[in-house]
């Protein structure tokens, strides 16, 4: 600024506030500053500093604006449950999205000193910061949908878990045995009587859709005994005619059933039932032994997490009401900030990466000071940014979840433009947010005069 | 991404500084740099994959987004369709939205430009008592939450007939948007040597002359960071037209898609759509800008 010597004068550049000038000049030169501050001064005037104290007064005053209530909105807002959820999502927020997207911001700038197609990731990392939180909200919505079908990160996650746990021939909650049969704990059918050696098992099941049984699935037919053996069929015991627990015919067998003879210690054999539903345990000691289709058999499918449900990740059903609104931590809320770090993480990272680039590499001590007051700006400006958060979850998190994942900035447009709209208990939420950036606000002004 | 787009990425993005490498071995070097490849792809890929699904979705009939992923239709390319964009485009719904928020966002970024650059002028080069005060209140004021005045502006709005008109958004856009602006044009301007007003005072301008002669022009990569961060802010913005523009006619393409959220599945084709549209003007300004774009967040986050 004071690198022009004439310029270090005072008044040397238009001269107007000096003593000792016409006053002819010095009003023209107050019109020229009305002019040129005029415009943003009304604005300002108008529709920032002027309803921010009305704000201030509007929020100690109830529904109606004649009506002077004090406190009381203030303490309506902290005994009501839904306030105190989206204070604890927005402290989790605050808590946790700065850190992240810090982390990632800098991990990003750093790495990409080390591409060569350095400017393609950066415009790829930073794009999302072009377009709406909403649209990313929705974006995100796609990507998070329960079901493995239609969500990619279920999709993905159902790949591995039925890599791992293969999803049975026979899904289906509704299967039950017709003859005498118990389910265990894990989910296989046991019969209820012991079999000896040279008898059969009738295994019947009902509750199978028809396009359930396997296209390769052949009529059944009753077994024959097997000599010092059981032999079985498994089968799907349904027909208009028949009766319950025979093989009567037109009924299919259900192959690829994994069938297990379970003796007293234990499983004694094991076997896959063929295409007309026959098994056979050949060459058995004496003995009593259970037949059981193993649990395999039903197990159902990857069906997706509730990425946006209320599911808390803390446990809380010994809190009383308070507790809960306090300490839960809903699902949602996670998949939330998850969405938003790909919003923001390249602004973390241009932000950090412009500090890193500016550095001066031989001087590693300075060098470590500039890196951290660039990732110090992230943080402020993440913080305020969550605080504010409106958008992504408005278009995120579907109706059920609304409720769990509120946050202030929601709770106020909620509270005094939706329903029946109350403007002093609105005004009142959002005093409460100014109270919350004045830190920074502070901090700023303290930055700009220091 | 176009190569011209590429091009402009190169002078915008800062970093990429990798001079210590060159002195490896080529073999070294690929070796040391393969998984560091290996984990930026991964991540680039995680970062494309999401708005990818959202513009295959777009392309899909209702019914196959209950039916299959989107990344099926990648192998079926043939069950790909325009019919949701017709739709959306022929029921003017949509096209009147976009169009609201054009209506809004281009007076909103002229407005803002033209009062910041005078109100900078004004904090630099003009001497008036309560000057440096008046900054300090500006630097104040780009935090306070725009929930601080939606309720009080509501009601002027409400007596001065503004309620539901998108004059009445223009200004509340304006007026929050100008702090940062000034702020930004102001850090500019106290770059421009001075004596180059002097020698122009000398010679018989007056300020107005000197503003749109001098500072004007030479502001102007200034002016471009604000427009285009000031654009996409109210192209993009959703809140405001929520609450000023809510039961209105005419709606900005945020609240027309906002109104379909309840029926999100049902509604996917039109939501879908709806919401790439939006996105195309911020993404053409984004890849065609960037430079400005990154200076305008990095001169609001950093100065």
């Amino acid at each position: 600024m004071t690198t022009v010597p004439v310029l270090a004068e005072p008044g040397a550049l238009t001269g107007s506030v000096a003593p000792g000038r016409p006053p002819g000049r010095r009003l023209r030169s107050d019109l020229v500053t009305a002019l040129f501050m005029g415009p943003a001064a009304v604005l300002l005037g108008a529709i920032v500093v002027y309803p921010a104290v009305a704000t201030v007064v509007r929020s100690f005053y109830g529904r109606n604006a004649s009506q002077y209530v004090g406190l009381r909105n203030y303490r309506t807002l902290f005994g009501a449950t839904t306030f105190l959820v989206a204070i604890r999502n927005n402290a989790v927020w605050v808590i946790v999205f700065p850190f992240f997207v810090t982390f990632f911001g800098l991990v990003f700038a750093v790495l990409t000193e080390r591409i060569r197609w350095s400017t393609a990731f950066k415009a790829i990392v930073f794009m999302p910061m072009a377009i709406s939180l909403f649209a990313s909200g929705i974006i995100w919505r796609i990507v998070y949908e329960t079901d493995p079908h239609r969500g990619a990160i279920n999709a993905a996650v159902g790949t591995v878990v039925d890599a791992v746990h293969p999803p049975g021939l026979y899904r289906g909650v509704n299967i039950t045995p017709t003859g005498p049969m118990h389910r265990e704990r894990d989910g296989a059918l046991v019969t209820d009587q012991t079999l000896a050696p040279g008898t059969v098992a009738l295994v019947g099941l009902t509750g199978i859709a028809p396009g359930a049984v396997p296209p390769r699935a052949q009529p059944a037919v009753a077994p024959s005994p097997v000599p010092g053996g059981i032999a079985g069929v498994v089968w799907r015991d349904f027909s208009p005619q028949g009766g319950p627990g025979v093989v009567d015919p037109g009924e299919l067998g259900l192959p690829g059933m994994h069938v297990k003879l379970v003796a007293a210690h234990g499983t004694a054999a094991t076997a896959t039932s063929d295409a007309r539903g026959l098994f056979a345990f050949p060459r058995l000691g004496p003995g009593d032994y259970r037949v059981a289709l193993d649990a395999s058999n039903f197990r159902a499918g990857f069906g997706g997490v509730e990425w946006l449900g209320t599911r808390s990740l803390t446990p809380t059903s010994h809190l009383g009401e308070t507790g809960r609104s306090l300490l839960t931590l809903p699902l949602v809320v996670i998949s939330e900030i998850f969405a938003t770090l790909w919003i923001w993480s390249g602004f973390a990272m241009v932000v950090i990466g412009a500090g890193l680039a500016a550095l001066n590499r031989e001087v590693l001590e300075a060098a470590r000071m500039d890196g951290a007051s660039e990732c110090i700006v992230v943080v402020i400006t993440m913080i305020i940014n969550v605080l504010k958060i409106f958008d992504i979850i408005l278009a995120i998190a579907p109706d059920s979840s609304q409720q769990a994942s509120n946050v202030i900035a929601l709770e106020m447009w909620r509270v005094g433009f939706t329903g029946t709209g109350d403007f002093g208990l609105s005004s009142a939420v959002a005093v409460f947010l100014f109270v919350l950036v004045v830190p920074v606000m502070l901090l700023n002004v303290r930055r700009i005069r220091g | 991404m176009t190569a011209t787009a590429m091009t402009t990425t190169a002078e915008s993005l800062p970093g990429s500084a990798r001079p210590r490498a060159r002195r490896r071995p080529r073999a070294v070097r690929l070796l040391t740099r393969a998984p560091v490849n290996a984990v930026l792809a991964a991540v680039a890929l995680l970062w494309l994959v999401p708005s990818f699904g959202l513009l295959v979705t777009s392309f899909r009939p209702t019914k196959d987004y209950f039916a299959s992923g989107w990344w099926r239709a990648l192998l079926h390319p043939a069950t790909l369709t325009v019919s949701n964009y017709r739709h959306v485009l022929q029921t003017g719904g949509i096209k009147d939205a976009l169009f609201t928020t054009a209506l809004i966002t281009v007076p909103a970024t002229v407005l803002v430009v033209v009062v910041a650059s005078l109100a900078a002028y004004a904090l630099v080069f003009l001497r008036w008592p309560g000057r440096d005060a008046v900054f300090v209140a500006l630097v104040a004021l780009m935090v306070v939450p725009l929930q601080m005045a939606l309720i009080p502006v509501a009601t002027l709005y409400g007596h001065l007939g503004l309620f539901g008109t998108v004059a009445g958004v223009v200004l509340f856009h304006t007026a929050f948007g100008l702090p940062f602006a000034i702020f930004l044009m102001r850090n500019f301007y106290t770059g421009i040597p001075k004596d180059l007003l002097e020698a122009a005072r000398i010679d018989g301008a007056g300020d107005l002359m000197m503003f749109l002669r001098i500072v004007l022009p030479l502001g102007r990569p200034a002016l471009a960071s604000l427009g285009i961060f000031q654009f996409l802010w109210v192209w993009n913005d959703l809140l405001v037209s929520l609450v000023f523009l809510g039961g209105a006619r005419h709606v900005p393409i945020t609240v027309a898609i906002f109104s379909q959220l309840r029926q999100f599945g049902p509604n996917i084709d039109l939501i879908s759509s709806a919401s790439f549209l939006s996105m195309i003007v911020p993404l053409i300004i984004f890849f065609s800008f960037q430079r400005y774009f990154v200076r305008g967040v990095l001169a609001g986050a950093v100065k």
